[in-house]
């Protein structure tokens, strides 16, 4: 039996990002598992959320901010071009550290972002599926015409993810979605990101290395080079195997707790 | 930056097996000694004395389990951790091994020693020697030590079948012995099986260094099973 060879949802090839003449990442090459959960870990300043924002162009923002190398979505780089960053910002959604709903009822931060990227179909359905889709439909369909600010600081983080999977993308990116959540909240991330994964491939950003090793399938280790500042990924595997034997001598510094 | 709170409850955790090892191998050697010269006083005490090679096991299990709880370690952290409670439940069967022996020399009553103790002493010695090398090579992590160990494994193998032969001697020629030479052979079985238990902690140091399972094959791994010897 041939062995399946993996789906891969996104890919880097030789990714390096500057802003300015400063090359914050450099020479990241990630091959990420369609369906799967990756994390992403390492020191504070090792470049982890300039590489998660650099997949769906949120780099884009900052004026000075400039990429080399390719992010490959089914073998098209995102940074081509003809590609328009509104439609990639589509297909490859973000969750923020902090609960960042708009400031309307709940059903119309749902409804809001898939109107205006143009959607057509039985907005009621998409608000009641998306909802549904984040485990937050029991707590708020009786209140729907409610501000989103009424809702607890984890129920404005689902509320977050089901605003973004109401768009159907088809990566969910999360800068450390929970770190600004209660542990009970943070569980309930957690397991949604389970049922998410069925539909989604997921990237997230955590601090949380316990976390980390709860949720995901792999693990990517950034860390800097000691002489230019840059940060990379030195090593990426199964999350397993990056917990209880990692290869590289300064994962395991850090992934114990002695890296300073 | 070091995790001393937790480097200090790893350091103080191996002293633990070191002193719960000391207290397995004066056990075993006590147990044959006290075999020797049909001394049934001793040997209830090391019945009664088990019972605290059993309770330090479980105290150790227990810091091991708050470690765990409080420091969630990773990676060599996690591999040390988890090989720490193979370890003492090692220790603690060893331990039943030398209850074991004194049980024997408890249950013979007033019948003599088959023959008088040579080779049993042997291996208990052995035994004892190759524990001792295997848990201080697990506390300093010593991969060398550990690889090269289970080798040694087979002089208490040869010791054993020597003892098996020979007791089989006394049985052929005179089969009402059979009872006696048994309870001699459990002894030396004992014996034998604390040394291949040896070669896991081994194997525990090589997975704490390397993060990998070797296994070592043992003279009791080598009573096949039918379908394996067909294999």
């Amino acid at each position: 039996m041939q062995p399946e060879t993996p789906q891969y949802a996104i890919e880097t090839r030789d990714l390096s990002i500057f802003y300015g003449a400063f090359e914050a990442v450099k020479g990241v090459n990630l091959n990420i598992e369609k369906g799967k959960i990756t994390a992403i870990i390492g020191p504070s300043g090792c470049g982890k959320s300039t590489l998660l924002r650099a997949f769906n162009r949120m780099n884009d923002f900052v004026p000075t901010s400039r990429v080399k190398g390719e992010i490959l979505l089914h073998g098209v780089n995102l940074y081509g071009k003809e590609i328009d960053p509104v439609e990639v910002r589509r297909r490859l959604g973000m969750v923020f550290q902090k609960p960042n709903p708009f400031p309307k009822s709940i059903y119309e931060n749902i409804a809001w972002g898939a109107r205006i990227n143009g959607f057509r179909g039985n907005m009621d359905e998409l608000v009641e599926e998306s909802l549904r889709g984040a485990a937050l439909w029991d707590e708020v369909k009786d209140k729907l015409k409610q501000s989103a600010y009424a809702l607890s600081g984890g129920q404005q983080q689902r509320l977050c993810i089901a605003r973004t999977i109401a768009i159907q993308p088809e990566i969910i990116l999360m800068d450390e979605p929970a770190s600004a959540l209660d542990p009970i909240s943070t569980l309930r991330i957690e397991e949604l990101m389970q049922e998410l994964k069925k539909n989604y491939t997921i990237l997230i950003v955590t601090h949380n290395m316990q976390q980390a090793a709860r949720v995901s399938d792999y693990t990517a280790m950034m860390m800097l080079y000691e002489d230019t500042r840059s940060g990379t990924v030195i090593e990426f595997d199964k999350t397993d195997v990056i917990f209880t034997r990692p290869t590289d001598k300064r994962t395991e510094d850090y992934v114990t707790g002695r890296f300073g | 930056m070091v995790r001393k709170t937790f480097e200090n409850e790893i350091q103080h955790l191996k002293d633990e097996i070191l002193v719960l090892g000391s207290m397995v191998e004066q056990a075993t050697l006590e147990a044959v000694e006290a075999l020797k010269k049909r001394d049934i006083r001793t040997s209830n005490r090391i019945i009664a004395d088990d019972r605290k090679i059993n309770q330090k096991r479980f105290t150790l299990e227990n810091q091991v389990m708050i470690l765990i709880a409080t420091q969630q370690p990773m990676a060599r952290d996690l591999r040390v951790i988890a090989s720490i409670l193979e370890v003492i439940s090692e220790l603690e069967r060893m331990g039943d091994y030398a209850k074991g022996i004194a049980v024997i020399n408890v249950r013979m009553g007033d019948n003599a020693l088959l023959k008088p103790l040579i080779d049993i002493p042997r291996m208990a010695e052995k035994g004892v020697d190759m524990l001792h090398r295997a848990l201080t090579a697990f506390v300093t992590e010593d991969l060398e030590t550990a690889r090269a160990l289970p080798g040694e494994d087979d002089e208490v193998d040869m010791l054993y079948e020597q003892v098996y032969r020979e007791l089989m001697t006394y049985v052929m020629a005179d089969a009402r012995t059979i009872e006696r030479a048994n309870w001699l052979l459990w002894a030396a079985h004992n014996l034998e099986r604390l040394a291949d238990r040896v070669t896991n902690i081994c194997e525990r140091t090589v997975f704490v260094v390397t993060g990998e399972y070797k296994e070592t094959r043992t003279s009791f791994d080598e009573l096949e099973t039918p379908e394996e010897a067909e294999e």
